[in-house]
């Protein structure tokens, strides 16, 4: 069916979306998934490792017995309130724990932390279930991870036709038309492509 | 461009505060790898012979080896080298965790200090900027606490420390050098680390590490992964089921302790309690591991669980592993595990190392029943449980109060310190270090060379891939065999005949095998754990289990991969011999000789004083060395170590009588 059409009749899509769900109990802080990931991410594949750069990070403190894998997913769509949350246990040991601990363990890239930027630019890391050509069965960080603590997992959502997934390039354009507005971005477009 | 190692020592001189970044000779990396075999040829270089642990000119060095950093699964041991103030000979003790890997992803392959800070400091490395900060306020913190509160203090949970208690603060001679996750115990190191005052350092690093062959490199570390996984599920029939598997011995895991419990020595390295363990011990036991573990772990990198977080009422929580679960519960010669474990959560938290610290208190106490030591040598030690005299001669030991200022310089030299015969009580050490105590009936050959060479004076640094005993069957030694991968080229036929042969008619210890065998099989054994101690290999995966993940064979493809300099299976064999012989060389030229190199007189009921001189004979000339066990010349010039012969011509080391 046409996705015009779906759009008059009212009909929504179902989707299926892959994600990875995180069992806390058995992840036991190795961290061989930070490694997978950014080996795969690197480029040229593999070439360099990093666990900064990894869109997988493993929150783990020995002797409060907590193990918890982040991986850099969704946004938030409207801003969180930047409270740093801390773990009950964290408090008893040492109030002024909280100081630094995850805020509530959620995957974005936020500027209220330092997870999920590439270390150089700046620019944040979303994990991309490791997209590749031909498409990789599961996940490095899954594949690596001997003891099922990251388990892919397969949802079906609704998505109408305005979830669809905007092009990279159209949000790219529609940043830079914020900036310097339209009529200067399609003249650099113009000229770019004259001279090419 | 270098890959795989990051090119870069941090040297710091600790007397005068100066910080510098010095770039690495990547010919080194070739001849010597990395970890132990640069630090080797740093300390024959920069450490005068006659400098001592607490000598203004000694260095510690903490380094990462070669391959830590690297996908490669286990590779993140950090290996720490000085001079031990307890043997006075190299000291070079591991440990897993997390340290090494951070210090290669802050740009460094080694953190050198230099000289003896005035005051306490602790050194913060973040990528580039390298900070001494102060200490004084960490001072009589625990080993875990002072990680903990620095990294309150620098705000980032992400950073990786290794760090010294009350007994590296007192230059205890066995006392540890500790992570969160494991810790280098062995010859003390943290000792020399307290002399530095150096309460601990902390690496954060976010910089890439690079691979010279990446594609082929991740294939072989997904080879390996598979083996590991593969080893796991099948476990090796006919051996103890703790040595089955891989990784460190899974003490942590199972609870079947009757192998320890039945074979080795209880007390001061002396009682042997043959039908220890049966099934109410086990059931209680085990009933304790499973209430006081909280979970199991891994360090960097790894899929096997050796460690446990263990958790009791009233103790300190720390991270265990293997044979120390039960050191001090034997030398205390109690049943319970229990006070084992809870007794190990304050020695963790002080940093003493978990093998000589409970032998030194059953000396100790060996002295006292004998009337050696007195009541007024021990006034104020609890009168009637073990368990109490344990825990009170911890805290004298770790503090240097009284007593234990004796007793902190280990078996050896608080034996000597004490006299009125206190020497016949120290039974159990090598090269003035305290031994895994074991006692057992007739001389075993290949162990009687290992216990006695062994540079870094502890059997599990050297010993590996061998069974503890013959296979009860031919089915079972069949079996074995038949897939052992692991025997180096040209090797194969004699090491599996070797298996199939042991325990038949005429072919058992202490007269079988030939003396060349044993010279190969020893080799074998002791030049792996080499490579490992360079590449920053866990043992665990690598030298130590039988049928091993990491061999011989796929080794060099670790290497040529991951450096982009070739490498082959008879260039690792020579480089692990260049780095052993450079480790001999710098114990030779502190004094070490022949007559150093002996287990202890009790260590087997049968002993052949002849017999066992003509297997060191035998074993000295297999290895190129003379008959006072120093390095030939042609022998060292063979290996590219010419430096090292022309400087034992010109100090009389060939010469002298000793």
């Amino acid at each position: 069916m046409e996705l015009s059409l779906k759009k008059e009749l009212g009909v929504s899509e179902k989707k299926k979306v892959k994600f990875i769900k995180i069992d806390v109990d058995k992840c036991h802080g190795c961290r061989a998934c930070e490694v997978a990931c950014s080996a795969f991410h690197a480029k040229p594949k593999y070439s360099t490792i990093n666990p900064a750069r990894s869109r997988i990070r493993v929150y783990r403190d020995e002797l409060r017995n907590v193990f918890v894998p982040v991986y850099a997913s969704f946004y938030t769509k409207s801003e969180c309130a930047g409270r740093r949350v801390y773990i009950a246990e964290h408090k008893e040991h040492s109030p002024n724990r909280a100081e630094y601990i995850e805020c509530s363990f959620c995957g974005a890239a936020c500027p209220s932390r330092d997870l999920f930027f590439e270390p150089d630019s700046g620019l944040p890391l979303k994990c991309d279930m490791c997209e590749d050509d031909p498409p990789v069965e599961t996940p490095w960080c899954v594949k690596v991870c001997p003891v099922g603590a990251l388990v892919v997992e397969e949802k079906e959502v609704e998505v109408e036709e305005e979830q669809e997934k905007e092009d990279e390039v159209e949000t790219g354009l529609e940043a830079l038309a914020d900036k310097y507005g339209w009529d200067k971005v399609i003249e650099t477009i113009v000229k770019k492509v004259k001279n090419e | 461009m270098r890959y795989a190692d990051a090119g870069y020592n941090l040297e710091i001189d600790l007397a005068t505060g100066n910080i510098e970044k010095v770039a690495s000779n990547i010919k080194d990396t070739e001849d010597y790898l990395g970890g132990l075999g640069t630090n080797a040829k740093i300390i024959w270089e920069r450490v005068p012979a006659d400098a001592q642990a607490f000598s203004d000119d000694n260095i510690l060095i903490f380094s990462a080896g070669l391959l830590c950093g690297t996908p490669a699964y286990g590779a993140n041991r950090t290996i720490i080298t000085s001079i031990s103030p307890q043997t006075k000979l190299l000291a070079f003790s591991m440990t897993g965790g997390f340290f090494a890997p951070e210090l290669k992803q802050a740009g460094y392959d080694k953190l050198i200090l230099k000289g003896k800070s005035p005051n306490w400091v602790y050194i913060y490395i973040n990528n580039d900027k390298v900070e001494i900060r102060d200490a004084t306020h960490l001072l009589g913190k625990s080993t875990y606490e002072t990680l903990e509160a620095i990294r309150d203090e620098i705000k980032d949970p992400r950073a990786q420390g290794l760090s010294i208690g009350l007994a590296g603060e007192n230059r205890v001679f066995f006392a540890s050098i500790e992570t969160h996750r494991g810790s280098a115990s062995r010859l003390g190191l943290g000792a020399v680390m307290g002399d530095k005052k150096v309460k601990a350092v902390v690496v954060r690093g976010t910089k890439d590490l690079s691979l010279a062959k990446p594609m082929e490199f991740m294939q072989e570390c997904d080879k390996v992964l598979k083996y590991m996984l593969y080893r796991l599920e099948n476990p090796i029939k006919g051996v103890p089921p703790i040595l089955s598997l891989i990784g460190s011995p899974q003490e942590m895991l199972l609870h079947d302790e009757e192998w320890h419990t039945n074979n080795f020595a209880w007390g001061n390295a002396r009682v042997r309690r043959k039908n220890f363990w049966n099934s109410e011990i086990e059931r209680q036991w085990a009933e304790t591991q499973e209430r006081a573990r909280k979970k199991l772990i891994s360090c960097y990198n790894c899929p096997i669980r050796c460690a446990g977080i263990i958790e009791l009422p009233g103790f300190p929580t720390y991270v265990m592993k293997c044979y120390s679960k039960i050191t001090y519960t034997m030398a205390a010669m109690v049943d319970s595990l229990e006070f084992g474990l809870k007794i190990a959560a304050k020695a963790q938290h002080y940093g003493v190392d978990g093998f000589t610290t409970p032998q030194v208190m059953a000396f100790a106490l060996e002295l006292y029943e004998n009337g050696i030591l007195t009541d007024s040598d021990l006034e104020g030690m609890p009168k009637d449980s073990k368990e109490e005299q344990f825990f009170w001669l911890l805290d004298r030991i770790v503090r240097r109060e009284g007593i234990g200022d004796i007793l902190a310089d280990g078996v050896y030299w608080a034996a000597r310190r004490i006299g009125k015969g206190a020497e016949q009580f120290d039974r159990n050490t090598i090269k003035k270090h305290e031994q895994i105590p074991i006692k057992l009936g007739m001389l075993n050959p290949i162990y009687y060379i290992m216990w006695s060479t062994g540079e870094k004076a502890n059997i599990t640094q050297i010993e590996g891939q061998l069974p503890q005993a013959p296979f009860p069957s031919r089915e079972l030694k069949e079996e074995f065999i038949k897939d052992w991968i692991q025997i180096p080229t040209g090797k194969e036929e004699r090491f599996k005949n070797f298996i199939l042969e042991w325990g038949e008619e005429g072919k058992n210890f202490p007269f079988w095998p030939s003396p060349d065998l044993i010279a190969e099989l020893v080799e074998w054994q002791e030049l792996m754990h080499y490579v490992d101690d360079s590449l920053g290999l866990c043992a665990g995966l690598s030298s130590f289990p039988l049928k091993p993940p990491y061999h011989i064979h796929n080794l060099p493809l670790f290497i040529q991969y991951a450096t982009g300099i070739e490498y082959d299976e008879q260039k690792l064999w020579n480089t692990a011999s260049r780095i052993r012989n450079l480790v001999r060389a710098i114990n030779i030229r502190r004094g070490l000789r022949r007559e150093d190199e002996k287990p202890p007189e009790d260590h087997w009921k049968k002993r052949f004083p002849e017999y066992e001189q003509k297997l060191l004979d035998e074993y000295y000339n297999y290895k190129g060395w003379d008959s006072r066990g120093i390095p030939k010349k042609e022998t060292l010039e063979r290996l590219g170590l010419g430096y090292v012969a022309e400087e034992f011509e010109e100090c009389g080391v060939y010469n002298d009588k000793a």
